[in-house]
C-alpha cells in the first residue's frame, strides 16, 4: 500500500465538461458542414437526426440499464403520432409540438417501462416487440384519428420562430432538428453522469448489489424509461414536423430493430456511439441502396456482420480502445 | 442508525432446493462484535447472505432491534439498518471510486462521502479511479466505506481479509476496530484468519454444515484445542 501503482490518470471534472463542450461542438461543425455540402438532402439529413434520437433514447435504457429492447419504435411513435394529431387539430407551434412529442413519449415510456420490468431476459424482449406491435396495430385500427395505413396528413407547422418556414428544401426543419439534438446530447451527458445515471450503469452492472445497498431497482429503471421515452417522443415529433405526415412505419418493429442495430454499429452505452451508429447505418443504407437497389441489404448486411465480428464493442468502444491503448504509449513513453 | 441488536431464532435457508443452514439461531447484542468461524463450505457466507435476505428462506426469524425483518426484501432490509460487505467485495468496476461511494449514500448528502475518506484517505487519493484499476486491498477498503456510508445499524463483514497481504489486513483491522469501538453498529465478522477474528470478537460462533456446533468467548475457544482441531483443522493457539 505504501507504494501506489502508477495508471493512467483519470480526467478531471473541469477537463470532462471540456470535452463535453468539444464534443458538442464538434456535433455542431458536422451538422453544419452537412447543410452547406448536401443542400439536396436535407430531408434525408433531418431524417437521421430524428433517427439518432431514437437511437440515443434506447442507449438509455440498453446502454445504461441492460435492458434488451426491440419495441422502441413505439415510443418514437407516441411522438410522432401526438405531434402529428395536435397539428392537425391546430396547434402548430413547432417548439409546442415537440413538447407535446416528448410528453406522449415520456408516457408511453412510463406504461412501457412499467410492463416490460415485470419480465426480465427474453420475456422482456418479446414483451417490447409485443407492445409495438400492437400499438402498430392500434394506430392501423384508428383510421379515423391517425389516418389509418394511408398515413397522418394535414399538418402544417408554423413558421419557426415566425419567420422560417417549413418548405421543401427542408432547411428550416433541419436546422431546428439540429438545435433540438444538440440540446438534448447536452441534457443526456448530464443525465447519464448524474448520480441517477450511476445508479444505472450499477443496475446494469450487477441489480443484487444495488439492491443490497438499499436501492429500488424498478423506479430508477422506470425513470429511465420515461426518460427515453421523452427523448424517442421528440425525434418522432421532429420528424411528423419536417415530413408532414406520419406513416405507420413510425411506429414498427422495423424501426425499433433498426435502431437495435444502429446502436450496436455505432457502441452500446456510450452516447456519441449512438450518433455514429445512426450516421454509418443510414448513410450506408442510402448510398448503398441508390448504387443497387435490389441487393443493397445484401451489402449492409455484410458491413454489420464484419463489425460485429471485427468491433464488438462497436465503432465507437473501437476508437476508445484506441485511444485508451495510444494514451497508455503515451503515458509509457513519458515515464 | 444506532447500532441494533440482532436475533436468529431457528433460522433455516439455502439456494433453490439445497438447504444450507438449518435450526441456526443467535443473538448479538446493540454494539457487539461476533465472529463467525467454520471451514470452507460450512455456511458461512449463506448466513450472510441470508441475513442480507440474498438466499431461499424456509424457515425462523430474523429480527433486528425487536422488530422483524424476515419478510422483507434484500433493498427494505438494507434501508432496515443491515449493511453487508460481501466476500467478492462485488465494487462497480465500471465506476470511479467516488461514483461507488455515492451508491452506498442511501440519499445522504454527497459530502457524507468524506466520512469514507478520513477512514480510508487512501480511497482520496483514488477517488477517480475505475474499481478495476483498484488493487484487492484498496477494493475491500472501498467495499467497507460504501457499506459504512449507508450508517447501518448491523454490518456484516464476509471474509474482508481474504487473499489481502498482511499490512493490508493489519490496515483493516484497524479501521474494523474503531467502526466496533464507536459503538455505532453491531459488527459480524466471517473470516479464516483465526488470530484476527478472536482478536476482534466479543463472541465466538462456529458453523459446520450449517449448524452452530460451539459458541462462547474468544479466551475459551483459545483454550480449546480439541474444538479447534475438530471444527477449525488448527491445533490450538498459543
Amino acid at each position: 500500500m505504501a507504494t501506489a501503482t502508477p495508471m493512467p490518470v483519470i480526467p478531471s471534472a473541469s477537463r470532462t465538461l471540456g470535452r463535453d463542450f468539444l464534443g458538442l461542438a464538434l456535433i455542431a461543425l458536422v451538422g453544419l458542414a452537412g447543410y452547406w455540402l448536401f443542400p439536396d438532402n436535407l430531408a434525408f439529413l433531418t431524417r437521421v437526426i430524428s433517427v439518432a434520437l431514437l437511437v440515443l433514447s434506447l442507449d438509455l435504457i440498453v446502454g445504461y440499464c441492460g435492458i434488451a429492447s426491440l419495441g422502441q419504435g413505439a415510443l418514437y411513435g407516441a411522438g410522432a403520432y401526438a405531434a402529428g394529431i395536435a397539428c392537425v387539430h391546430g396547434i402548430t407551434d413547432p417548439g409546442l409540438l415537440i413538447l407535446i412529442g416528448a410528453a406522449a413519449g415520456a408516457v408511453m415510456g412510463l406504461l412501457m417501462g412499467a410492463i416490460m420490468l415485470r419480465a426480465h431476459g427474453l420475456p422482456q424482449l418479446v414483451l417490447s416487440i409485443a407492445i409495438v406491435q400492437l400499438l402498430h396495430e392500434a394506430a392501423n385500427k384508428a383510421s379515423s384519428i391517425t389516418g389509418g395505413s394511408d398515413g397522418l396528413s394535414g399538418m402544417s407547422p408554423a413558421p419557426l420562430f415566425g419567420l422560417f418556414e417549413f418548405d421543401l428544401w427542408g432547411r428550416s426543419a433541419y436546422l431546428f432538428g439540429l438545435g433540438l439534438l444538440l440540446i438534448v446530447f447536452a441534457v443526456l451527458r448530464f443525465v447519464t453522469r448524474s448520480p441517477f445515471g450511476m445508479v444505472c450503469r450499477g443496475l446494469k452492472e450487477d441489480p443484487l448489489r444495488i439492491s443490497a445497498l438499499g436501492i429500488y431497482a424498478f423506479p430508477v429503471l422506470l425513470k429511465m424509461f420515461v426518460i427515453s421515452g421523452a427523448v424517442a417522443g421528440m425525434g418522432g415529433a421532429l420528424a411528423a414536423i419536417a415530413t408532414q405526415v406520419v406513416g405507420l412505419d413510425s411506429v414498427s418493429f422495423e424501426i425499433s430493430a433498426n435502431a437495435l442495430v444502429m446502436l450496436v454499429l455505432g457502441g452500446i452505452g456510450h452516447l456519441y456511439g449512438a450518433l455514429i451508429g445512426t450516421v454509418i447505418f443510414m448513410a450506408l443504407e442510402h448510398i448503398v441502396a441508390a448504387i443497387n437497389p435490389f441487393h443493397w441489404m445484401t451489402l449492409v448486411g455484410a458491413v454489420l456482420i464484419a463489425i460485429v465480428l471485427f468491433a464488438p464493442r462497436g465503432l465507437s468502444g473501437t476508437l476508445d480502445e484506441l485511444a485508451r491503448l495510444l494514451t497508455r504509449e503515451r503515458w509509457r513513453a513519458g515515464r | 442508525m444506532p447500532a441494533a441488536e440482532l436475533d436468529i431464532r431457528n433460522l433455516s435457508a439455502g439456494y433453490g432446493q439445497t438447504h444450507v443452514l438449518e435450526d441456526v439461531s443467535f443473538m448479538v447484542p446493540a454494539g457487539g462484535r461476533l465472529s463467525i468461524l467454520g471451514r470452507n463450505g460450512m455456511g458461512k457466507t449463506t448466513l450472510m447472505a441470508s441475513l442480507m435476505g440474498l438466499t431461499r428462506h424456509y424457515a425462523g426469524s430474523i429480527s433486528l432491534a425487536g422488530q422483524n425483518v424476515t419478510a422483507l426484501g434484500t433493498a427494505a432490509r438494507s434501508h432496515a439498518g443491515i449493511g453487508l460487505v460481501p466476500q467478492t467485495r462485488e465494487i462497480f468496476k465500471g465506476l470511479t471510486v467516488e461514483e461507488n461511494l455515492f451508491a452506498g449514500l442511501k440519499g445522504r448528502p454527497r459530502s457524507a462521502i468524506e466520512e469514507a475518506y478520513v477512514l480510508f484517505p487512501r480511497l482520496r487519493e483514488r477517488r477517480r479511479n475505475l474499481g478495476s484499476q483498484l488493487s484487492g486491498g484498496e477494493q475491500q477498503m472501498l467495499a467497507t466505506a460504501r457499506s459504512i456510508l449507508g450508517q447501518p445499524s448491523v454490518l456484516l463483514l464476509d471474509e474482508p481479509l481474504e487473499g489481502l497481504a498482511p499490512v493490508i489486513c493489519d490496515m483493516l483491522m484497524e479501521a474494523f476496530g474503531r467502526l466496533a469501538a464507536s459503538g455505532a453498529m453491531t459488527i459480524l465478522f466471517v473470516e479464516q484468519r483465526l488470530e484476527s477474528a478472536l482478536a476482534f470478537a466479543d463472541d465466538v460462533i462456529i458453523l459446520e454444515r450449517g449448524r452452530i456446533v460451539w459458541s462462547g468467548k474468544p479466551d475459551a475457544l483459545r483454550a480449546d484445542a480439541e474444538v479447534l482441531e475438530r471444527y477449525i483443522g488448527v491445533g490450538g493457539l498459543h
